[in-house]
């Protein structure tokens, strides 16, 4: 079984600050991560991996320094590793970014492709569906647990839902999207991460992927940003140090006012 | 593509189990007014098996035309029969704008249809408008960099310019049982090998996650100050008295002392209740999304730097647990 895992380099937005004088962003120092839900995928992989010895790519398209979670993954087991960087590729929206992806997957050999859900500096969650599109593969989202049959080479998917949860079944080639709170990703051993070192990462360029320039990069993006500016907060009401006594007559007076009690 | 062919609003109405969604409904309201800012239709597309009864219920909360799919591929969501039938309906229909609710179904939908037919899709817009200039363009503005940043997206070339919206966000109109509109049946023309790729065995519907919190009028909300399970029985006390709901933010769900369907926030609910009790949360970023929105919020909290002062309309610095127990007596008292 060969699999695929699409991984994403994203700053860690918990440890985003706002300067409260001046409401704008602190940028400064906030770390680079591989994004949780990815993570999460590259775990369900590397699992199909100690199981079924499964042979595990990881891709992943961003900036030259994204390489620092391609050598996380080596440390934690996968076998190849392989950056799609290029200036080309500069710019893109989802649509744009998952062509580039899927250009890049059709050159490879998979039984399983697996994203994030989403990542957390964007929130969308539409990559992962889009490169199954482009590829014309089923796919299923929302991913909670994956099990294989190798008699019947079935996976089976258990998919998250707002009031439960579906059993859903395909067979190889497919993509799923997976959560990252389904499941806990392993650490790096200390060998790993010595090997890591010795690992080849591919650099691939645009030239690898044979994606028309009009679906990639800015270029192939349908959307773009007209502005953006940060994020206007109501002004503050009245905040006050009192007795709890003292502050439970505030809550209830002001309660009574709104017509609230 | 001929951008002048593209005209009207359509709405994804998403029904579960026959059931619409309430978000279907919000999405119309909002389709209600970029339509009439174009002077155009507002289009619900209801899919599914044995749904036609719906259609009314659309009518009455803003659509002008229910399109109707009825066919036992759709009696349960899968992406695949979904897509096929929105995009048969998009190549015929030529939508100018397309409203998806942002959840599970809408999600998963929202991306395979808009690579399908190669157009943007915005994602969890909080925003929708026609711009008031002469352009009259379709301006969709959403959070980005985890909340931090809000960013207005445009989708100027491509057609339909879609977006998913999540629930609670939008207002729905109140229902108009005296609203006309259309009802028609809409055929598609399945690719039942495409769709065959992925077998659904089971839906299991899980009780424990019945109470939404989104629809709560009011909520009693707590943080990592609240830190146990025995803690949050005092919440449960208060929100009791006030005739609420309990609700966390992520740092107690993570910490396995609450459900994650009572989270509030980027990755859990957007609520707007008319009154938000925020008992020893610290306000990170991610939890005012989705909560600001409240119409009256008042803070606990016993660091006085905490950043949910800064949106709260009452913020009082103290321990939430003496003072929760207390307000929880008072209000008992005063009921009597």
């Amino acid at each position: 079984m060969k699999i695929v895992v699409c991984i994403k380099q994203v700053p860690d937005t918990t440890e985003v600050r706002i300067n409260p004088v001046t409401g704008t962003l602190i940028r400064e120092g906030v770390p680079s991560i591989m994004n949780p839900d990815d993570k999460g995928g590259l775990e369900y992989a590397l699992q199909l991996k100690d199981k079924f010895g499964a042979h595990v790519t990881v891709i992943t398209m961003g900036l030259p320094q994204a390489e620092a979670i391609l050598r996380e993954a080596l440390a934690m087991g996968v076998d190849r590793a392989i950056l799609l960087t290029d200036r080309k590729l500069g710019g893109a929206d989802t649509l744009a970014t998952s062509s580039a992806i899927a250009g890049a997957l059709r050159t490879m050999d998979f039984d399983l492709i697996i994203t994030g859900r989403q990542a957390i500096d964007g929130d969308t969650a539409q990559v992962g569906p889009q490169i199954a599109e482009h590829l014309d593969l089923p796919q299923v989202s929302y991913m909670e647990d994956l099990q294989y049959d190798e008699a019947t080479k079935t996976f089976t998917i258990k998919k998250q839902l707002e009031d439960g949860y579906q059993i859903l079944e395909m067979h190889a080639p497919c993509v799923v999207t997976a959560l990252a709170s389904s499941v806990q990703p392993r650490y790096m051993t200390v060998s790993g991460i010595v090997d890591a070192w010795d690992k080849e990462v591919e650099v691939w360029g645009a030239d690898r992927i044979n994606v028309p320039d009009e679906h990639i990069g800015k270029a192939g993006s349908p959307t773009s940003v007209f502005k953006s500016f940060p994020k206007q907060l109501k002004p503050a009401g009245q905040t006050f140090e009192v007795s709890p006594e003292e502050a439970v007559e505030l809550i209830v007076n002001k309660l009574k006012e709104k017509h609230i009690i | 593509m001929n951008l002048a062919e593209y005209k009207d609003v359509y709405v994804f109405a998403e029904q579960r189990n026959g059931k619409l969604q309430n978000v279907a409904l919000e999405l119309l309201g909002k389709a209600r007014e970029l339509a009439d800012a174009n002077n155009e239709k507002v289009v619900a597309m209801l899919l599914g098996k044995d749904v036609k009864p719906l259609a009314q219920t659309l009518i009455e909360h803003g659509a002008d035309r229910v399109m109707v799919v009825d066919n036992d591929l759709l009696k349960d969501y899968m992406t695949e029969p979904y897509t096929q039938a929105i995009t048969a309906i998009i190549e015929k229909e030529k939508p100018s704008i397309l409203l998806i609710g942002a959840t599970t179904i809408g999600r998963d939908l929202g991306p395979r249809v808009s690579a399908r037919n190669r157009t943007g899709l915005t994602a969890d817009a909080t925003k929708l408008e026609i711009s008031d200039d002469e352009a009259h363009e379709f301006r969709m503005t959403r959070p980005a960099f985890g909340g931090n940043l809000m960013a207005t997206i445009l989708c100027k070339n491509h057609r339909p310019q879609m977006s998913t919206v999540r629930p609670g966000v939008m207002q729905k109109m109140a229902a108009d049982t005296n609203r006309k509109g259309e009802v028609v049946d809409f055929n598609v023309d399945f690719n039942v090998d495409k769709i065959n790729r992925v077998k659904l065995v089971k839906t299991v519907k899980e009780e424990k996650t019945v109470t939404d919190i989104s629809e709560a009028k009011i909520l009693v909300s707590g943080g990592r100050g609240v830190g146990t399970k025995d803690g949050f029985a005092k919440l449960e006390a208060l929100a009791k008295e006030l005739g609420g709901e309990v609700s966390s933010s992520r740092a107690m769900v993570d910490a396995g002392v609450m459900d994650a369907s009572r989270q509030v926030g980027q990755t859990g609910k957007t609520v707007r209740p008319a009154l938000y009790m925020a008992c020893g949360i610290s306000g990170a970023i991610q939890h005012l999304a989705g909560m600001e929105e409240s119409d009256y919020i008042v803070a606990i909290n016993k660091d006085k730097f905490a950043p949910i002062f800064q949106v709260a309309d009452l913020g009082i610095v103290g321990d939430l647990h003496k003072i929760v127990p207390m307000l929880t007596e008072r209000l008992k008292t005063m009921q009597k």
